[in-house]
C-alpha cells in the first residue's frame, strides 16, 4: 500500500525536504538538518506539518459517558475548552493509542489520535460507541494540522497568522472564525516548549503554512527533530514507549490513568496489575560515553539481558547519550548501574529520570 | 557534487583506503558523509583489533541513524583517529583528510578488488 500525502506535500518537496514513510504517510524528516531544526524550536520558533494526525468527533447525549468509557483520564464535569491527555486501552490493559481529548461542549468531544493508528482506533471507537447514545465521525481526511512550537510561538501565531492566542493557557483551546471557516487552536504540542496546534481545512492550512514560511519567523521542522524534542523531555511515542502489549502504568504514565473513575476499558486489568506489582517499567538511562543507544538495543546487568532501548539519542540539548528503555522492574530504581550493548560493546551507564531536559511550558 | 580523490582505493560500501607503504588509512568518502548528514558519533575499533575485508569494523552515526563501516581490506589496526572522539563532525568537514583507522595491511592483493577514482565516481551518479 502506498503512503498517503498531506496537503503540504508539494511544499515540502519544494523546500527540499528529505521525505520518509511514517505512520502510513510520506512525511518530511528534515528540511536542512535535524540539529538546526531542534535548536530553532528550543530557542525561537519552528513549524511542523502534523496533518497526518487523525481526528474523530464524538457528538450526542451520551458523549461524555462514552469518552469516560474508552479513555483513561477523567473528563467528567470539565469546562468547555479544556484538553486532556490519556490513553485508550484494550481490556487486557495494553495500549491501543495515546490521544488528546478536546471538550468542545457537554455533548461534543474532539479526539486527536496517532496517524499510524487511525484505522485501528476508529474501528475500536465506532464499535464501542454502539452501546452509547452518541455518534462518531472520522474527520481525519478533512483536517490539516500545523504545530507552531517554541518560545516565540505566541508572537508568531499572533503577528504572522493574526490569530489572537495569548489568553489560551496550557492544554486549553478555542474555536474561531477565519473567513467563513471555523478553526481550532490549542496551546499544546509535542516538543516540551510552549506552542500551539491549529486544525483547519487543507486550503487554510496551506495558506497559514505559506505565511509562516514566507515571514521567516518560523523555521520549517521535520519529524526528525519532533522526535528528538519529545524524547528529551520524556514524552512517549506510540510504538516505542506505548504499545498494544504495554500498559500506561508500565510506561510510567500513571498520572494520566484515573483509577478512581467508576469504569473504563482496561481498568480491571490495571487494578490486577497494580495488585500483583509491575514486572517491568520504562526508565531513563544515561551513558558515560558518547556511543548512541538506539531502539531495540539490549540493556544488560548482572551478565543478563534485562530489557531493551525504546528510544535513544545523543541529546542535542545536553550532549549526553541517553535513552528510554523498558527494563525488568528489579533494575528500574534510580542510579542502578546498567549497560547498553552498542555495536557489540557494552557501554556503562545508570538509570536516571526519563526527563533529560526540562520542559518550558507556559502554564 | 561529491569530491573524489585520485590515487585512493574505493569500496562499493563507500569507504576508501589511502595506501602508504605497508599501511592503509581507512575512512568514508565525501559522498558517504554527504548522504549521512551531520556525523555525531564514530564507533571505532581498538588498536590491535583485526579487521577483515568486507566485514564490519565500526559505525558512523548521524542524529537519526547508525551506518555500519565495512573494511575494504584485511589487517591489524595500528592507530585510530582519536580526534574523531571529540569532534566527529571533522568527517563532514573533510572526509578524506579525516581517516578513521590506520591498518597494517595483511594482503595487498585485496586492493586489486577495489575501485579506482573513476570507477567509484561512476557509481555515485
Amino acid at each position: 500500500m502506498s503512503d498517503k500525502r498531506t496537503c503540504l506535500y508539494e511544499r515540502h518537496i519544494k523546500l527540499g525536504a528529505k521525505m520518509v514513510s511514517f505512520g502510513g504517510f510520506e512525511m518530511p524528516i528534515q528540511y536542512t538538518d535535524i540539529t538546526d531544526e531542534h535548536v530553532a524550536v528550543r530557542t525561537a520558533c519552528g513549524v511542523f506539518d502534523v496533518s497526518h494526525m487523525g481526528e474523530v468527533l464524538v457528538t450526542g447525549r451520551e458523549s461524555e459517558r462514552f469518552v469516560q468509557h474508552i479513555f483513561t483520564n477523567d473528563v467528567a464535569g470539565a469546562p468547555v475548552g479544556k484538553i486532556f491527555y490519556g490513553m485508550m486501552l484494550h481490556p487486557n490493559g495494553g495500549t491501543i493509542d495515546d490521544l488528546l481529548v478536546y471538550k468542545e461542549g457537554n455533548e461534543r468531544f474532539f479526539l486527536v489520535i496517532n496517524a499510524a493508528n487511525i484505522d485501528k482506533d476508529y474501528a475500536w471507537i465506532s464499535e464501542q460507541a454502539k452501546a452509547f447514545d452518541c455518534v462518531t465521525e472520522n474527520q481525519s481526511e478533512y483536517y490539516g494540522q500545523l504545530a507552531v512550537q517554541g518560545p516565540k510561538a505566541e508572537t508568531v501565531v499572533e503577528k504572522v497568522l493574526g490569530l489572537p492566542c495569548a489568553e489560551l493557557v496550557f492544554y486549553t483551546f478555542k474555536k474561531m472564525m477565519v473567513g467563513d471557516e471555523t478553526i481550532i487552536i490549542s496551546r499544546t504540542g509535542y516538543t516540551g516548549e510552549d506552542g500551539f496546534e491549529i486544525y483547519a481545512s487543507h486550503a487554510l492550512i496551506q495558506q497559514m503554512w505559506d505565511k509562516l514560511i514566507e515571514s521567516g519567523e518560523a523555521k520549517p521542522c521535520g519529524l526528525g527533530c519532533r522526535d528528538t524534542l519529545r524524547f528529551e523531555v520524556g514524552l512517549p511515542l506510540y510504538g516505542d514507549e506505548l504499545t498494544d502489549e504495554l500498559s500506561p502504568l508500565e510506561a510510567g504514565l500513571g498520572m494520566f490513568v484515573k483509577m478512581d473513575k467508576e469504569e473504563f476499558v482496561g481498568k480491571d486489568a490495571l487494578t490486577q496489575l497494580k495488585a500483583e506489582g509491575l514486572t517491568r517499567k520504562i526508565v531513563g538511562i544515561e551513558l558515560e560515553g558518547r556511543a548512541i543507544p538506539r531502539h531495540g538495543y539490549e540493556v544488560v546487568a548482572d551478565d543478563k539481558v534485562i530489557g531493551n532501548v525504546t528510544t535513544g539519542y545523543n541529546s542535542i540539548s545536553t550532549g549526553k547519550s541517553v535513552c528510554m528503555a523498558l527494563l525488568d522492574i528489579n533494575y528500574a530504581k534510580l542510579d542502578t548501574p546498567v549497560q547498553v550493548r552498542i555495536h557489540k560493546k557494552l557501554q556503562p551507564g545508570k538509570v536516571i529520570k526519563k526527563r533529560f531536559y526540562e520542559k518550558s511550558y507556559k502554564k | 557534487m561529491a569530491k573524489v580523490i585520485e590515487g585512493l582505493y574505493y569500496a562499493e560500501s563507500h569507504e576508501y583506503v589511502r595506501v602508504e607503504g605497508e599501511y592503509g588509512y581507512i575512512g568514508i568518502t565525501d559522498y558517504a558523509q554527504d548522504q549521512l548528514g551531520n556525523v555525531v558519533y564514530v564507533d571505532m575499533p581498538e588498536v590491535d583489533d583485526e579487521v577483515t575485508a568486507g566485514e564490519e569494523f565500526g559505525a558512523v552515526e548521524s542524529v537519526k541513524a547508525a551506518s555500519d563501516l565495512f573494511s575494504p581490506v584485511s589487517g591489524t589496526v595500528v592507530e585510530v583517529n582519536e580526534a574523531l572522539e571529540d569532534e566527529p563532525e571533522l568527517i563532514n568537514k573533510d572526509a578524506f583528510a579525516n581517516w578513521i583507522i590506520k591498518v597494517e595491511l595483511s594482503d595487498k592483493s585485496e586492493l586489486d578488488k577495489l575501485m579506482d577514482a573513476a570507477a567509484y565516481e561512476a557509481i555515485c551518479k
